[in-house]
């Protein structure tokens, strides 16, 4: 055997670098580019672009009044649209989002009434309902492995049966009974379905909570662990458990934060139509998501924000209201959806596309 | 098993807590059944403060077990497993890495789409405030990664980036980086070089040399001989679940090393055997000395010792 290789001790101190060397391989990009590479800064031009659009074309939409309904419209989409982005983040669907909507209405509604009891106690059994169905889909699927696109699909139509029966069965109608006379309807009222005096214009209580919530989730998101974990377990499962991640409490949670929107916006039906029918909310779940990807969250997780979906769900309102007040066929309405959608899958794809580039 | 020579790093170890000799991990005639199939058997194994194990194999000789029994993943079904010289049975991963067992997957590092410093401080993510605004310390995370990093001799320009935009061996050094920073004293590497070219490796074997300058003790999996004599204090072979060889650097020389590795025993018998069948020319087949020769380089270790390590596994079947 010859000794030709290097026999010594390896050679180990990597070069100390001072602190202010670069690798000097990266360069930066011009700010506008960047901002435009940024998902929800397309979808703000997006919505924008809706804006002026309809503007134009609707003299009508112009006064403050209308601009309300605009906002309310997005406000009622957009509060469960957040949830449902977050949940998209971490990885996961849910489909059963709309219907599980009204079942919290139904709930409340029905336990108020059919007992005589203060709407409050309704409207509290809504709420842990909404979070044990949240809680049950996130099991479902951290336990089973199963895609959450099928385990909730499974309760979308459980739950959507189980409205219409249980509802038939208790009431004898599609719809619940009137409870607006009932101990509490008023004070509750206030919180999920007033409206409120801003320079003569009428504006809902739900656009406040919207924005409010909207605040909170990018707090969370980007400032918080949990948050942190949302974007980990989205982005790689595997990588997150290795690194002690608790995966299972994120993306159950995730779920039950999604059972929470839906129960802010059932309670806010109830209080403000005084009666929930039973056969609504199908359909709502995939504007909800269609709203979380026009706003730039990854369908496959990983990436996304909260501001994106408020400009999502804004898009989504103004083009709903904006077709009426230009006195077109509403019809038109999700052909504009299905393109606005398109597009920002594009987007979202050449955004990814680039972010991993080498 | 125990090899004093203090050739390679400087052993600063007398502090380390451990048993008499101050191995970090020791593995005794340990191995694992799964069922009916004896997947490791009777591996000797010590890992001792600021010293590179390295451990070598072809496919399927042992080494995942064997790491996994390490990490926590699995359980060894015999002999012993020893933590700073007290025997242990994990069932977790988690309650390695509290042991201070870290261990760097070659594709579970990271997640791809979130920035370098997130993905450093994943999981052990530092905040600042009380309960209801307890928020994330980004200012002091950012600093402290990139510090840990250029400690590592890792210079990135912008930690905002995702990992994802990095080369595998820089997000395999992330990875190094992290679990030095998190308080590992044994670091496992999988594989770290399996995936990257020659330049990367280097960057990889440069951070494990940094590791282990730091004192900590590493088991560096690998089937490249040529980049574990590059680091290594000390060489354990697998062989079909068995150790085939354990020998300090100063026992072995790279050539026996890649012989092992190449299964060049294996094939000198099987040329023996084959010299005996009538009708087959031994003159034309090339010389142990031949199949076993160093490479010129270290960067085209695989085409040398993947053809012979072939003919050898056909030889045995």
């Amino acid at each position: 055997m010859s000794m030709t290789q290097q026999a010594g001790p390896a050679v180990g101190t990597p070069p100390a670098p001072g602190p202010r060397e670069k690798d000097g391989r990266t360069t930066r990009r011009p700010l506008a580019l960047r901002l435009l590479g940024r998902p929800e800064v397309g979808v703000f031009l997006g919505a924008v672009a809706v804006l002026v659009f309809f503007l134009i074309a609707a003299p009508t939409l112009r006064q403050g009044s209308s601009m309300a309904t605009v906002l309310y419209q997005s406000s009622t989409i957009g509060i469960m649209a957040l949830p449902v982005a977050l949940l998209m983040i971490g990885g996961e669907f849910d489909l059963s989002a709309g219907v599980a909507v009204i079942t919290s209405a139904l709930t409340a509604s029905m336990l108020s009434f059919q007992l005589t009891v203060n709407v409050w106690t309704g409207v509290l059994v809504a709420l842990l309902l909404s979070l044990a169905i949240g809680w049950f889909n996130g099991w479902m699927v951290v336990r089973t492995g199963l895609p959450s696109f099928l385990v909730t699909l499974g309760t979308f139509l459980i739950l959507q049966g189980v409205n219409l029966a249980v509802t038939k069965l208790v009431t004898g109608n599609v719809a619940t009974d009137d409870i607006s006379d009932m101990d509490g309807f008023d004070q509750a009222r206030k919180v999920f379905a007033s409206s409120f005096d801003v320079g003569g214009v009428q504006v809902k209580i739900t656009v406040v909570w919207w924005l409010v919530f909207a605040a909170l989730a990018t707090w969370v998101l980007l400032r918080t662990k949990y948050g942190n974990w949302i974007f980990a377990v989205g982005g790689n499962k595997d990588s997150a458990r290795a690194v002690g991640v608790p995966v299972t409490f994120t993306k159950i949670t995730l779920f039950m934060t999604v059972g929470f929107g839906a129960w802010f916006i059932g309670m806010h039906n109830l209080f403000s139509f005084n009666t929930v029918q039973s056969g609504e909310g199908v359909g709502q779940e995939l504007i909800y998501i269609a709203a979380a990807v026009i706003g730039g969250c990854l369908l496959t997780g990983g990436a996304g924000s909260a501001i994106g979906p408020v400009f999502g769900a804004f898009m989504f309102g103004m083009v709903n209201q904006g077709i009426v007040f230009a006195g077109w066929n509403p019809d038109w309405f999700k052909a504009f959806l299905g393109v606005m959608l398109l597009g920002a899958v594009l987007i979202n794809l050449w955004v990814q596309r680039t972010a991993t580039r080498r | 098993m125990t090899n004093d020579d203090t050739h390679g790093a400087i052993l600063a170890d007398d502090s380390v807590p451990g048993s008499a000799d101050g191995a970090l991990v020791e593995l005794r005639g340990a191995g694992k059944s799964y069922g009916n199939i004896r997947a490791l058997h009777g591996v000797d194994l010590t890992v001792h403060p600021g010293r590179v194990t390295c451990v070598l194999g072809d496919n399927g000789a042992g080494k995942s077990t064997l790491i996994k029994i390490v990490s926590g993943l699995h359980q060894h079904t015999e002999g012993e497993f020893l933590v700073d010289g007290e025997p242990v049975r994990f069932s977790t991963p988690r309650e390695a890495l509290d042991r201070g067992i870290a261990t760097v997957y070659q594709d579970l590092a990271t997640v791809p789409l979130m920035p370098v410093w997130r993905n450093f401080f994943l999981g052990s993510e530092m905040t600042k405030g009380p309960w209801p605004v307890r928020r994330l310390d980004i200012a002091r995370m950012k600093r402290t990664a990139d510090e840990e990093l250029r400690n590592m001799g890792i210079v990135l320009d912008d930690l905002d980036q995702p990992i994802g935009t990095l080369s595998g061996g820089q997000r395999q050094s992330v990875a190094i980086a992290r679990a030095v920073y998190f308080g590992a004293r044994v670091l496992i590497l999988d594989e770290p070089t399996a995936a990257l070219g020659v330049k990367q490796s280097g960057v990889v074997l440069k951070y494990i040399a940094a590791a282990r300058d730091r004192g900590l003790g590493v088991i560096f999996i690998t089937h490249n001989p040529h980049h574990a004599y590059m680091v290594g204090d000390h060489f354990s072979v697998l062989r079909l679940g068995t150790l085939e060889l354990s020998a300090a650097r100063s026992d072995v020389s790279l050539e026996e090393l890649t012989n092992h590795m190449a299964g060049g025993a294996e094939l000198a018998a099987l040329k023996h055997e084959l010299a005996q069948v009538r009708g087959v020319d031994t003159e034309g087949l090339p010389e142990e000395a031949d199949l076993t020769a160093p490479t010129a380089t270290p960067s085209a270790p695989k085409a040398t010792t993947a053809a012979p390590t072939a003919t050898g596994s056909e030889g045995t079947a």
